[in-house]
């Protein structure tokens, strides 16, 4: 048995809403799991139910090989950071991160050890007598930190933690709190509707959809092989291309173009799916872009045009390619990297 | 120019008001320190007498009432009693009634919050005579229980407190309670301090209202030795100047609690910012 384990996961409030079907999980000790997904797909409810903060409707939930269904959150031995940080406004630094060793009954010298240990490691020594109003928002983040170091938990719980960071503090607190991690070694589940955080933190993440873990990998495996249509679409910036298409003996049709031979036994409606980044400009390719649209990031550039019948059909390309607005591009999707989705159901089928 | 025509205009008006309210007690003042045959003769007094200390003290030390059993230093005793009773426990009682209307998980605990608060409909006067009969069945008449309990139980300061704590964050209390924190812990140790200005003011509030009850102690008490100061007020026989000293005496308290803890409710204000 692996150190956290779900099983059977369910959650249903009391108004009838499903908010988490019947999941299955499990995080190894020292790992660090992203739960990503849209809002409200249940990412943070499984979440809270980890955390002793929501009932478990139905299944298990087994911490270091202790069942915790009926464990009160105190004694879960699990460390949680807030959206909001929910900092204890009337207490300062020192007071907030000394809190949880009080109510366990540790010695005052040990605990100015501890308290005085991870504010070192975070960094805010200085601010151990200031009260969190006096704070900006990264320090703010870091005493929330540190109040879950400080304990020393068998699990650290994110609950999209850097939502309320402007754009540079968030890259800059997400490199912070990846060290961290990997510093302490303590096993975490981070919850986040960003897919580039997801990406950029994860060991393994778990893309979360409806209530139902859709896919669960590490980073690469799920961008290289996503199993359906949602993972593909989620997952990536900028997002897959989807095109309409149908396949017919292991021809698929799609926008204007065909694909011969390929794999999969699959017949009907499909949708294909192709990352702006698995294009390239060759002659006399498979696809023809008209572009409409060119964003350039430096780096990069997005090319936005119209195939057949689809608009905005996204190509990326590097940035020292200069494409004028009105060109025609032929473009060859390289490696045949290219996914085929079913229609109906969104499965993969190639 | 206009400028100064309308604000002096404005302090004018504000000047006047003040006069409105500062000079009858400022003239009362000033009469009780004149001898009682110096206002029979002259009417109210504007300028200082020289009999301050002669009026006050024979004021606080006369034995009165119809058995000469009290003095108006023990009414003040009685009435400092009673309005810091009334204070303290009709905060604590609201405090917790809140507490127990917002965070445990009562079924219709709206409903029973709002029948709480129509209690405001039905005034003390409305609910006299059961009330006393109560007190009476309790043997409570003539005591400081019987005159501080049946006024300590506050709709409004529960209203105040339940809407206090409606707008402390949920993330708060979970935050609380993975560290460890029981519900009595998390009322201690966050509930009340973020509630401190709060608490204050209510303080404040009820102390006033208790200090000012008239009826209730009227009837509650049959002894002297019960007396309250607004009671006195009205029961108080003597010369003219000896009431307007015992008028003066009677405003010193809640003015002092206001003084005294309007330090710490201003404190608490510019904390929370």
């Amino acid at each position: 048995m692996s150190f956290l384990d779900l099983k059977n996961v369910t959650k249903i409030y009391p108004n009838g809403t499903k908010a988490v079907h019947e999941t299955s999980l499990s995080v190894d000790e020292g790992e660090f799991m992203v739960f990503v997904g849209p809002s409200g797909c249940g990412k943070s409810t499984l979440l809270r139910m980890v955390a002793g903060l929501e009932d478990i409707t139905e299944g298990d939930i087994n911490l270091d090989g202790k069942l915790i269904n009926e464990v009160d959150p105190s004694e879960r031995d699990v460390a949680m950071v807030f959206q909001n940080y929910a900092l204890y406004p009337h207490m300062n630094v020192y007071n907030n991160l000394a809190y949880g060793l009080k109510n366990r009954g540790i010695d005052k010298e040990t605990i100015e050890q501890k308290v005085n240990d991870a504010a070192k490691l975070l960094q805010i020594s200085d601010y151990l007598q200031r009260k969190p109003s006096m704070l900006s928002g990264g320090q703010r983040q870091r005493v929330a930190m540190g109040r879950a170091i400080v304990r020393n938990p068998k699990i650290f719980l994110f609950d999209e933690p850097l939502s309320n960071l402007d754009a540079k503090l968030r890259i800059q607190m997400r490199l912070e709190i990846k060290k961290l991690q990997q510093k302490v070694g303590v096993t975490s589940i981070f919850v986040t509707h960003d897919q580039v955080e997801a990406m950029t933190l994860a060991d393994r993440l778990a893309v979360i959809n409806n209530g139902i873990i859709e896919q669960l990998g590490t980073p690469i495996e799920i961008y290289d092989n996503p199993k359906s249509l949602f993972v593909a679409g989620f997952i990536g910036s900028p997002q897959m291309n989807f095109l309409d298409g149908n396949i017919k003996n292991k021809t698929l049709s799609a926008e204007g173009f065909e694909i011969k031979d390929i794999d999969s036994d699959f017949e009907g409606e499909v949708k294909l799916g192709i990352r702006p980044e698995h294009l390239s400009q060759r002659e006399n390719s498979l696809i023809n872009l008209k572009v409409d649209l060119v964003e350039q990031l430096g780096s990069d550039n997005l090319v936005y045009g119209q195939l057949k019948d689809k608009k905005d059909f996204c190509y990326r390309c590097p940035g020292n390619l200069t494409i004028e607005k009105g060109a025609d591009l032929s473009l060859n999707i390289e490696n045949n990297k290219y996914y085929i989705f079913d229609k109906s159901t969104g499965k993969r089928v190639n | 120019m206009t400028r100064f025509i309308t604000s002096s205009f404005s302090h004018l008006i504000l000047l006047i008001g003040i006069l409105i309210m500062v000079v009858p007690v400022w003239m009362i003042f000033a009469s009780s320190t004149h001898t009682s045959s110096m206002i029979n003769m002259n009417g109210l007094q504007i300028l200082l007498g020289d009999s301050f200390y002669e009026n006050y003290l024979r004021v606080l030390l006369y034995q009165g009432g119809f058995f000469k059993e009290i003095t108006a230093l023990k009414m003040f005793f009685n009435s400092f009693i009673m309005a810091t009773g009334v204070a303290i426990l009709s905060v604590v009682t609201s405090l917790m009634a809140a507490y127990a209307l917002v965070y445990y998980r009562i079924k219709y605990a709206t409903l029973l919050f709002w029948i709480i608060f129509i209690t405001i409909l039905v005034p003390l006067e409305l609910r006299i005579f059961p009330t006393y009969s109560v007190m009476a069945e309790l043997n409570l008449v003539n005591s400081y229980f019987g005159l501080i309990v049946p006024i300590s139980a506050s709709a409004i300061a529960t209203l105040f407190f339940r809407q206090f704590y409606k707008t402390v964050p949920d993330e708060l209390l979970e935050s609380a309670k993975l560290d460890g924190a029981n519900t009595w812990r998390f009322f201690v140790d966050f509930l009340i301090p973020l509630s401190k200005t709060m608490i204050v003011a209510m303080l404040i509030f009820m102390f006033v209202f208790g200090y000012n009850q008239y009826l209730w102690p009227l009837l509650v008490t049959t002894s002297e030795q019960y007396w309250t100061v607004v009671m006195g007020l009205k029961m108080m026989s003597g010369s003219i100047v000896h009431r307007f000293a015992f008028v003066m005496m009677s405003m010193v308290p809640p003015i002092l609690i206001i003084i005294v803890l309007q330090k710490y409710f201003i404190k608490g204000v510019f904390q929370d910012k």
